[in-house]
C-alpha cells in the first residue's frame, strides 16, 4: 500500500511539480497515471522511491515513511520497489544477466557484491525473470544487441529479480513502436495479475492506459484532477485532464488490432 | 517465480559460451598478472621500493624550497633561447611539412607510388623521440642550440606534416573540381584550391605543435642541445636544487603563458 | 562612385593590422635566428656527417646480444619493461585523480575544479624532469623511469578518464539507485562497465607514447635503451648508435602495431 499525505513539491526555480497530493494506492493495483507533459506525472512517480525529493507532506510505503527514511531505510525500501524506465537505462557493454542480475545488489553486502560475486540462487532468479518475459535464450548476449522492446523487457525482468512488491514505470513505451507496446503493456498487466505486483505506470498514451489500467488517475498542473476506473474515464474527463480535446497523437491507435 | 522450471533444460547449450568466455577473460588475467610479475622481477620494481622511494623524494622537494629568486636574472637568457629553438624548429619544419603533407595526401597524390612511400618516411621519422634526435644532433653539430633546433625540426616535421595531409584528405573537393574545370594546373589547383580551406588547419597545427616544442625545448638542454635544460643539468649536477626549483618554475610559466596565447590564437583561426 | 573605391580598396583598419602583424613576425623571427650559432658548424660537420652515414649503414651487430649482458636487446626488453609499468602505475592512480575532476560525481563545482587543476600541473612537467627528481631521490635506474612515466602519465590519463566519466550515460545509474543500491554498488554495476573499455582503451594509448618516452628516459640516467646510446654517442661509436636507433625504431613499430591490434579489440 502506497499512501500519499499532503504532498507538495516545489522545484528551486520556484515550478510547483505536485500540489497537495492525496492518494491511497492498494496492493495489486494497476494504476495508470496520465496528463499532460508537464503535469507532475514523473514526479509523483519518482518520489515514490525518492529519486526525486518532496517539499512538504509524506509518503509511505507498506507504512514505513519514504519521506524520512535514513540513507540505509531507503535502499531497504527501494530494493522491494522496481521501476521500469522509458530509456531502459541498462548498462548497454554489459550482458542481459549482468543487468538482470544487478537488481539484486540490494540484498548483499557491498564487500560481496565489489567482486560481482552473486548466489547461484540469484542466477537462477534472474534468468527466471528472463523466462516470464520471453527472452531467456538472450541471456548471454550483450545488451545493445536487443531491439528497443526487448530491451524493456530486460528492465522489467531486472525488476522481477528484485522480487519487487511494487512495480513503478516511468513512460516505458514511449520510445517503442506499436507493436512492441502492446506486447511491453501485456507483460507488465500478466506480471500485475499473476504475482499481484502493484503497478504504477505513467503513460500518455489515452487507449492504453483505459484498456490496462485497473485505475486511473488524471494530474493536471500537479493536481489530482481525477482518480476513478477506466469506465469513469470517459473522453470528456480527458479533455478535462489535459485542459483541451485530446490529440489524435495521443492514441496509440492499434488498440482494435490485436 | 519459479514456477516454469522445465522450460529452462531447453536453452542450456546457450550457457556453454559464456563458460568460453569466462575461460578467456581468466586467461587474459592471468597473463596480464603474469607479463606485471615479470616485469617488476626485471627492473626490480617493487611496491616495497616504493614506499621507500617516497620518503626521499619528500625530503628532495624539501630542499627545493625555497627556490634560488636571486638566480633569475641569470637564466633569463638560456630562457628566450629555449623560445627561440622553439620558434625556429617549428617554422623550418613547419616549411618542410608543407610539400611533403601535399605529397602524401591521396586527393593530390593520387599515384601511390609518391604517397605510399612519402607516409612511410613520415612514420619513420615519427618513431624517433625529439630527446633522441637532439641527442645525436649534439654528438654531430656539437653543444648547442643549432643541434636543439635541428632536433625540433624534425619532429615537428612530423607532427605538422601528419596532421596537415589529414586536413588536406577532408577537404570539401568541390573547389578542386571547378580549379580543374577551369583549366588550372597544379600549383595553380593547390594555391587557389587546397590553400584556402587547408591554411588555417595547417596554421592551427603549426601553434599546437609550437607549444609542444617549448616544452620539448626546455628539457632538449639535458642532452646539450641548448636553451633552459643546460642550466637546469648543471645546477642538479652541482646539488644546487634551490636553482633547479627556479628554474623548473620559471619553464612552466612561460610554457603555461604560451599554451594560454596560442590557444587563443587557434581558437579564433578555426 | 566615391562608394566604388571604398568597397574595392580593403578598409584602412585591415591593412594596418596586416602589416603590425608582419611587423612583428619579422621582428621575432629575425630575434629568433639569432639565438641559433650558425657559425662553426661547417668545421667537422662535414666529415661528421660521413663517419655517421657509415656508421648507419654498418650497424654494430654484434650488439645485438651479448652473453654477459647489457647488449641490444636487454635494452630495448627494459625500456619496453619499464613503459608497461610506468603505464600500469598510471593507469591505476589516475583512477581516484579522474573521478575527483570529473563534474558529474561530485555536487560541488569547486571540487572537480581543483582536480582539473591538478591535472593541468601534472600535465605541464615534462617527464623527463619529472625522471631527473626521482634520479635525485631513489638513485639511477630502472625505478626512477617507472615512477616518472607513471605519475607523468597520471596528468593526461585522468583527463581522459574524466571526460569518460562525464560522457556516460546516468540512466544506468538511476536505475542502480532505485534498486536499493549504496553508493559503492552504483559505481561498481552502472559507471564502472560502462567506462573501464575506455579506460583501457586510453591507457593503451598511453602505452604508445611512454614507449617513445622510455627511449629517451635512459639519456638522462632512467634507465632503458637509452642509456647505451648515450655512451655510444659520447664516445662517437656510429655502428653503434645505428644499431641502437634501429631496434628502437623496430620497437615502436612493433608496439604501436600490438596496441593497435589490442585497442581495437577493446572498443
Amino acid at each position: 500500500m502506497i499512501t500519499f499525505e499532503n504532498v507538495s513539491k516545489t522545484y528551486p526555480n520556484g515550478t510547483a511539480g505536485l500540489r497537495n497530493v492525496n492518494l491511497t494506492i492498494h496492493e495489486g493495483e494497476l494504476v495508470v497515471i496520465v496528463g499532460s507533459s508537464g503535469a507532475g506525472k514523473s514526479t509523483l512517480l519518482r518520489s515514490i522511491n525518492r529519486l526525486n525529493d518532496i517539499s512538504a507532506g509524506e509518503i509511505k510505503v507498506n507504512g514505513k515513511s519514504v519521506t524520512r527514511a535514513t540513507s540505509s531505510e531507503l535502499r531497504r525500501i527501494r530494493r522491494d520497489i522496481g521501476m521500469i524506465f522509458q530509456s531502459f537505462n541498462l548498462v548497454k557493454r554489459s550482458t542481459v544477466l549482468r543487468n538482470v542480475l544487478s537488481g539484486r545488489v540490494g540484498y548483499h553486502s557491498t564487500f560481496k557484491t565489489m567482486f560481482g560475486l552473486f548466489p547461484k540462487e540469484d542466477v537462477e532468479l534472474s534468468l527466471h525473470a528472463l523466462e516470464r518475459v520471453n527472452i531467456r535464450e538472450k541471456a548471454y548476449i550483450r545488451s545493445d544487441q536487443l531491439s528497443g522492446g526487448q530491451q524493456q523487457r530486460v528492465s522489467i525482468a531486472r525488476a522481477l529479480a528484485q522480487e519487487a512488491r511494487i512495480i513503478l514505470a516511468d513512460e516505458p513505451v514511449a520510445s517503442l513502436d506499436p507493436l512492441t507496446t502492446r506486447q511491453v503493456m501485456d507483460d507488465l498487466k500478466r506480471i500485475n495479475q499473476e504475482m499481484n505486483i502493484t503497478t504504477i505506470i505513467n503513460l500518455h498514451f489515452i487507449d492504453l492506459a483505459r484498456e490496462y489500467a485497473t485505475r486511473i488517475i488524471g494530474l493536471r498542473a500537479g493536481e489530482v484532477v481525477f482518480d476513478g476506473t477506466p469506465a469513469e474515464a470517459t473522453d470528456q474527463v480527458f479533455a478535462e485532464i489535459y485542459g483541451r480535446p485530446i490529440l489524435q497523437d495521443e492514441l496509440l491507435g492499434v488498440g482494435g488490432v490485436s | 517465480m519459479r514456477s516454469s522450471l522445465s522450460q529452462t533444460s531447453a536453452h542450456q547449450p546457450s550457457s556453454n559460451a559464456p563458460l568460453i568466455d569466462r575461460y578467456k577473460r581468466l586467461a587474459t588475467w592471468l597473463l596480464f598478472i603474469f607479463v606485471l610479475i615479470a616485469c617488476s622481477i626485471r627492473t626490480e620494481v617493487t611496491p616495497y621500493q616504493l614506499v621507500v622511494g617516497l620518503p626521499q623524494m619528500g625530503s628532495l622537494l624539501q630542499e627545493m624550497f625555497p627556490p634560488d629568486w636571486s638566480y633569475l636574472p641569470t637564466i633569463w637568457g638560456p630562457m628566450l633561447e629555449t623560445i627561440q629553438i622553439a620558434i625556429m624548429g617549428t617554422t623550418i619544419g613547419g616549411l618542410l611539412a608543407i610539400p611533403v603533407a601535399l605529397l602524401c595526401a591521396y586527393n593530390l597524390t593520387p599515384n601511390r607510388w609518391i604517397s605510399i612511400p612519402m607516409r612511410m618516411i613520415l612514420n619513420l621519422v615519427r618513431t624517433i623521440p625529439d630527446l633522441l634526435f637532439a641527442a645525436v644532433f649534439v654528438a654531430i653539430f656539437g653543444i648547442g642550440p643549432f643541434a636543439g633546433m635541428l632536433a625540433l625540426v624534425f619532429f615537428s616535421f612530423g607532427i605538422i606534416a601528419k596532421l596537415t595531409f589529414e586536413a588536406i584528405e577532408a577537404i570539401d573537393p568541390g573547389p578542386l573540381e571547378a580549379m580543374t574545370a577551369v583549366g588550372a594546373n597544379r600549383i595553380q589547383l593547390i594555391i587557389f584550391g587546397v590553400m584556402p580551406q587547408a591554411l588555417p588547419y595547417f596554421v592551427s597545427y603549426f601553434l599546437y605543435t609550437f607549444e609542444v616544442n617549448v616544452r620539448a625545448a626546455s628539457v632538449l638542454g639535458l642532452v646539450g642541445a641548448g636553451g633552459i635544460g643546460l642550466l637546469l643539468d648543471r645546477a642538479l649536477g652541482l646539488f644546487r636544487y634551490d636553482r633547479a626549483s627556479i628554474i623548473i618554475l620559471l619553464t612552466l610559466a612561460i610554457v603555461l603563458m604560451i599554451d594560454y596565447g596560442s590557444a587563443v590564437i587557434r581558437r579564433k583561426l578555426l | 562612385m566615391k562608394l566604388d573605391t571604398d568597397t574595392l580598396q580593403r578598409p584602412i583598419s585591415s591593412r594596418i593590422r596586416f602589416w603590425v602583424i608582419a611587423a612583428l613576425m619579422i621582428a621575432i623571427y629575425y630575434w629568433a635566428i639569432q639565438g641559433m650559432q650558425f657559425e662553426g658548424l661547417q668545421k667537422t660537420a662535414g666529415s661528421v656527417s660521413k663517419s655517421i652515414l657509415t656508421g648507419f649503414l654498418h650497424p654494430d651487430w654484434s650488439f645485438v646480444y651479448i652473453p654477459e649482458g647489457e647488449d641490444l636487446l636487454r635494452g630495448l626488453l627494459d625500456t619496453l619493461v619499464i613503459s608497461i609499468l610506468g603505464t600500469v602505475v598510471a593507469a591505476v592512480t589516475c583512477i581516484p585523480f579522474a573521478f575527483w575532476a570529473s563534474s558529474n560525481m561530485s555536487r560541488q563545482w569547486a571540487v572537480s575544479g581543483s582536480g582539473k587543476v591538478v591535472l593541468s600541473i601534472i600535465r605541464v612537467f615534462p617527464e623527463i624532469i619529472v625522471a631527473i627528481l626521482f634520479i635525485k631521490a631513489v638513485g639511477p635506474g630502472s625505478f626512477a623511469g617507472v615512477l616518472a612515466l607513471g605519475i607523468h602519465s597520471i596528468g593526461m590519463l585522468a583527463k581522459l578518464y574524466a571526460e569518460t566519466i562525464e560522457n556516460i550515460d546516468p540512466g544506468p545509474e538511476e536505475a542502480l539507485l532505485a534498486c536499493g543500491a549504496n553508493r559503492l554498488q552504483v559505481l561498481r554495476y552502472a559507471v564502472l562497465p560502462q567506462v573501464i573499455p575506455q579506460f583501457l582503451s586510453y591507457s593503451i594509448y598511453r602505452f604508445e607514447i611512454n614507449i617513445r618516452s622510455a627511449t629517451t628516459l635512459g639519456l638522462v640516467g632512467a634507465g632503458g635503451i637509452g642509456t647505451p646510446l648515450i655512451f655510444a654517442l659520447q664516445v662517437r661509436n656510429w655502428n653503434r648508435v645505428g644499431i641502437i636507433l634501429l631496434g628502437i625504431i623496430l620497437l615502436i613499430i612493433l608496439t604501436d602495431l600490438v596496441s593497435g591490434w589490442l585497442r581495437k579489440r577493446i572498443i
